[in-house]
């Protein structure tokens, strides 16, 4: 059996385990909150984290599309890009979580020949998975920088104080 | 590089399980950038004679309070106990159900336990036990008391600006406790030692002087509207003449100013000007905006009850100088709660206006018989009920559009179908997003109550997320591109927002639909809507 | 370890020990079964007036009632009278279905089309457990008036009846075994505050929030209901005698007579603790509800003026001031002045 199809096999599995971890990274209470309430709309957080897994595992099994797969990582990311409690390498570091799950679900297997082998070459997928997850991250940093430098508000604003059309208190 | 895991640790995987969590009042607070807002600036608390004026820095350690502080804060809050009947009950009967633990859009965003909205108010319960309860007094910790500290102080002012007071957790409260509420007395009592954020300090000490939030003087006001006007003779033809300051008018109408200087409420401001032109050319109504009262929005709720009142007074004051006959408000939030639950009050008895009646549809609104001022969209919804606006909704055939129900209107007023009655009636195609997110149960913009700072990015786009997360499924299931709105910090926020999470999504205000709408008598054949993009059909025209 | 349940417990289990030892051991019985309950009854009365006279001292400032669906506005559009009234009637209503039925905290619960099959989301039991546990405790409160009352009222007999009704016998013509008529409430009261119980240590959210004093009212309840049916159920238990005990009390003549357990006066003890303890402790809201702004006001603001008591003139930037400062731009944009 291909690695690729033993991890299909077991992916439901997997991907409790690789959820479980990354909601890990939360406190306790809202972690149970996180892995509890299923209603994708009160818990945004929980459900798009869970949907983008599952959709980074079909893609790394198999061999999905780099865009689409890129898309799936802006899912997560995106939200753990802004969520402050998390530095840049927490908010990414769950891309490699999924090593360690593998590793213990596969570890029975690695007796047979070749078994390290694909392993390896799978576990360097998840590698560039990771690579591609600081691509994505430092994208929507710098969307958030970009929102805050161009804030339509103060742009107008300054316009206004251009125009002299507008006083400062400290005139008084 | 206290990051990098050891060899032993690479196999066994990174553990980034948060450190065993402590308990909630053993956690100290840690102020985060992109989370908090920057400090008011002195002059404009100087401005307004309020405590404490004097520069100082959130991340800095002395935040340069003065001496008696905690006297200061023991003595305001004692006086909030006995002026507010809400506050005394609120601190008393909670149960800590947790009921209303993952309502908070914050809570939900942010994954910060202090956010849910119960901790919210533990923060003021705990030093309301010690100081004030017999319990609290004896057995201290024990009855979950503590005493008032510094560290107690920045943890205070960290999370009562980060709750956007939308009331949602009141919704799901048993017994009706609202965090709004709790929040609105904690900052009272940040203000009592000039703890506000700039964010709001500024704009209420321009409008006490200028009478809008951003400073525009008066005659850069009029400016400003005749810019629209220009646009909107390009767009339709049409020259329309808003009156201003004018004595003897039917009605002064009054709009956050918001609507006046920034895309997309300009657009939502041509709206009012092009139907209040319409019903002046039909009907003969005479409509003034005043460049006194140029500020519908109130920051002034966002610092304290008496700033709220000092602000609001212009309204009535600038409609009894004119005298008008009654006061219709724009397309606002906060705003609203305030025009709607407490401006007769503190302002009030208006008995110089009459009970407003329009005089197109000779509708009765008894509903505000005695503040004498009516929500825009009441009065719309009116008007195209009796027949009385000329629509053609296929000029917004371009729009997939659904509705956000802003915080206050919803959920401190109740003005729920009215504006969805004039968006069906304005255009084809309308979806609403899923139940849990809309009318009663609306999530925040996550820009409310004076938030929507640039420095707190971060802040607004994860308290933001729950609303973005449902206008994202309307987008991918309805091919849904417009997401309107009846309130000014919406069309200031949202664009952001969904720059963000939904970048396909544009912002609306419902008046800027209508008036695309709209048929104007005598008006050339459009070829663009408002913002100067082709309408539907008209793409080759448009060009040339 | 939570310190928090901990200590809670340990005040429990100590008030366990105080009464039994004391009646056992030393023969308090006077002080357990008279001066605390007449005590702890007056404490309750007086503390409860107290703590609601405070509350509506306090004033009324600004009416703000959560509206939970559409406002009463054109009359074409349907309001939602019950969760937006605009009337008295509508107020009663509401806060009829929040205080009866919850009505708020059932907004908690959901429901969701599986597979075409209706399910409910977990949050439901904090609703259907919070009824439960409140009314039963409401009827083993109105059972337990049959100890003070003679002839017993016929409200009571019937809702005794009711709640009884449960009944294990085995009747064969050989074996007769009865128990005595099992009380659905007191069971119902157990299990419901064992999950509110658990709820709080095994939820981490409402873990993090709970305080001691969430903890020990519940302990103390759990206390009286084990004693309660430990009583009915598993030990002998001189009812005329306690009846002669409680008649007693209700009559100003108390007596104490012979023959009525240790456990008995525990329960009492439990009892008169919980009365004494209620108006300093959170168990208020069931006098604060009645009081609670967001939900006990019509949404009439803009059709019926509110008076603040304490409005105060505040100061005010006038019209006259504002032309002051910038008649000259506005003379000069064209804009009408009051002095030239």
């Amino acid at each position: 059996m291909k690695i690729e199809d033993f991890l299909g096999s077991r992916k439901k599995d997997i991907i409790e385990k690789w959820f479980n971890r990354v909601i890990e990274t939360y406190s306790d209470d809202t972690a149970h909150f996180l892995k509890t309430q299923k209603d994708p709309f009160a818990n945004p957080v929980g459900s798009n984290i869970l949907s983008g897994l599952n959709a980074l595992f079909d893609g790394l099994v198999s061999g999905g599309d780099e865009k689409e797969i890129e898309a799936f990582l802006d899912r997560i990311i995106r939200i753990r890009a802004i969520q402050t409690i998390f530095s840049p390498s927490q908010a990414t570091a769950f891309i490699f979580d999924l090593k360690k799950v593998i590793r213990d679900i596969y570890k029975n297997e690695l007796n047979k020949s070749d078994a390290l082998m694909e392993l390896l070459l799978f576990e360097t997928r998840i590698d560039s998975l990771g690579l591609a997850a600081f691509d994505v991250f430092v994208k929507c940093r710098e969307q958030i920088y970009e929102i805050k430098a161009n804030q339509e508000r103060s742009k107008i604003f300054r316009a206004f104080e251009r125009a002299g059309l507008v006083t400062e208190i400290q005139e008084e | 590089m206290k990051n990098l895991p050891k060899s032993v640790e690479l196999l066994s995987g990174i553990d980034h399980k948060p450190p065993k969590q402590k308990g909630w009042m053993d956690t100290p607070v840690e102020i985060r950038k992109g989370m908090y807002c920057y400090a008011s600036n002195p002059k404009s608390v100087e401005y307004l004679s309020l405590p404490n004026a004097r520069p100082w820095n959130p991340l800095e350690d002395d935040w340069k309070l003065p001496e008696n502080w905690q006297q200061i804060l023991h003595d305001g809050f004692k006086e909030r106990l006995e002026r507010f009947r809400s506050f005394k009950i609120f601190m008393d009967i909670c149960v800590r159900c947790g009921a209303c633990a993952d309502k908070c859009h914050f809570f939900i965003g942010t994954g910060d336990p202090k956010n849910m909205p119960v901790l919210r108010a533990e923060l003021l319960r705990s030093v309301y036990r010690n100081d004030f309860t017999t319990a609290g007094k004896i057995l201290g910790r024990l009855a979950g008391g503590r005493k008032m500290t510094l560290d107690v102080l920045k943890e205070w002012w960290y999370y009562l600006f980060q709750c956007s007071e939308c009331r949602r957790c009141s919704v799901f409260c048993p017994y009706g406790i609202d965090t709004a509420e709790i929040t609105i007395m904690g900052r009272e009592l940040l203000n009592l030692l000039g703890l506000n954020i700039d964010w709001i300090a500024t704009p209420v000490a321009n409008c006490y002087r200028t009478g809008n939030h951003l400073g525009i003087q008066p005659h850069a006001f009029k400016d400003m509207l005749e810019f629209f006007v220009d646009d909107i003779e390009e767009i339709t033809g049409i020259r329309v003449e808003p009156n201003f300051n004018k004595k003897g008018a039917d009605i002064l109408f009054v709009t956050p100013s918001g609507d006046v200087f920034a895309d997309p409420g300009t657009y939502n401001c041509m709206g009012y000007l092009i139907l209040f032109h319409f019903l002046k050319e039909k009907y003969g109504l005479d409509v003034t905006w005043s460049t006194y009262a140029s500020e519908g929005g109130n920051f002034g709720f966002f610092t304290s009850h008496e700033t709220m009142k000092r602000l609001n007074s212009k309204m009535y004051m600038e409609a009894k100088r004119l005298g008008v006959k009654w006061i219709i408000g724009g397309e606002c939030g906060h705003m609203w709660r305030v025009i709607h639950q407490y401006m007769d009050t503190m302002n009030g008895p208006a008995d110089f206006l009459e009970e407003p009646v329009s005089p197109i549809t000779g509708t009765r609104f008894e509903n505000a018989k005695s503040t004498k001022m009516i929500h825009l969209v009441e009065f719309t919804a009116d008007l195209i009920k009796h027949g009385k606006l000329d629509l053609d909704p296929s000029r917004n055939d371009n729009l997939k559009v659904t509705f956000h129900d802003s915080c206050n209107p919803a959920r401190g007023m109740g003005l729920l179908d009215e504006p969805r009655y004039i968006i069906n009636n304005v255009c084809n195609h309308f979806y609403e997003m899923p139940p849990n997110t809309i009318r009663e149960q609306t999530f925040c913009c996550g820009s409310g109550s004076g938030l929507n700072a640039g420095e707190d990015m971060e802040l607004r786009m994860s308290g933001g997320l729950p609303r973005a997360n449902a206008v994202r499924h309307v987008h991918e299931k309805y091919g849904v591109n417009m997401l309107a709105n009846i309130c000014a910090i919406d069309r200031a926020a949202f664009p952001d927002l969904m720059k963000y999470w939904v970048p396909e999504v544009g912002v609306t205000g419902v008046h800027e639909m209508v008036a695309n709408a709209l048929i104007l008598p005598g008006e050339k054949e459009r070829t663009t809507d408002l913002r100067g993009e082709p309408l539907p059909g008209m793409e080759d025209e448009a060009d040339e | 370890m939570n310190v928090n349940y901990i200590f809670s417990l340990i005040a429990v289990v100590v008030l366990f020990l105080l009464s039994y030892v004391g009646v056992e051991a030393m023969g308090l019985q006077v002080i357990f079964g008279v001066i605390i309950p007449y005590a702890a009854f007056i404490v309750f009365i007086v503390g409860f007036l107290y703590r609601v006279m405070g509350w509506s001292r306090s004033a009324v400032p600004f009416r703000i009632p959560t509206t939970c669906g559409q406002q009463k506005s054109l009359p074409w559009i349907k309001q939602n009278k019950i969760d937006n009234p605009s009337s008295t009637g509508g107020v009663i209503i509401r806060m009829a279905l929040e205080i009866l039925a919850f009505r708020s905290l059932f907004r908690n619960t959901r429901m969701e089309l599986n597979d075409q099959k209706l399910t409910y989301k977990w949050e439901i039991w904090l609703w259907v457990f919070a009824l439960a546990f409140h009314y039963s405790f409401l009827v083993v409160l109105v059972r337990h008036m049959r100890f003070f009352f003679e002839p017993v009222p016929l409200v009571i007999k019937i809702i005794e009846l009711l709640d009884g009704f449960f009944r294990i016998e085995f009747l064969s013509p050989v074996l007769k075994v009865g128990l005595p008529g099992i009380y659905i409430s007191g069971l119902v009261l157990l299990a419901s505050v064992t999950f509110l119980f658990l709820r709080r240590i095994v939820n981490p959210q409402v873990r993090y929030i709970s305080l001691a004093a969430d903890y020990f009212p519940l302990f103390l309840i759990m206390g009286i209901a084990i004693t309660g049916i430990m009583m009915r159920y598993f030990t002998k238990l001189d009812i005329v005698a306690v009846k002669e005990l409680t008649m007693g009390l209700a009559t100003l003549h108390p007596t104490l007579p012979e023959g009525i357990g240790a456990l008995f006066y525990v329960h009492l003890f439990f009892v008169s603790v919980l009365f004494a303890y209620f108006p300093f402790s959170k168990l208020m809201h069931l006098g604060g509800i009645f009081l609670s702004p967001t939900r006990n006001l019509a949404n009439n603001n803009r059709a019926v003026r509110h008076v603040n008591p304490w409005n105060y003139p505040v100061p005010v930037h006038t019209y006259e001031e504002y032309e002051e400062e910038f008649r000259e731009k506005m003379i000069e944009a064209g804009l009408p002045v009051e002095k030239e």
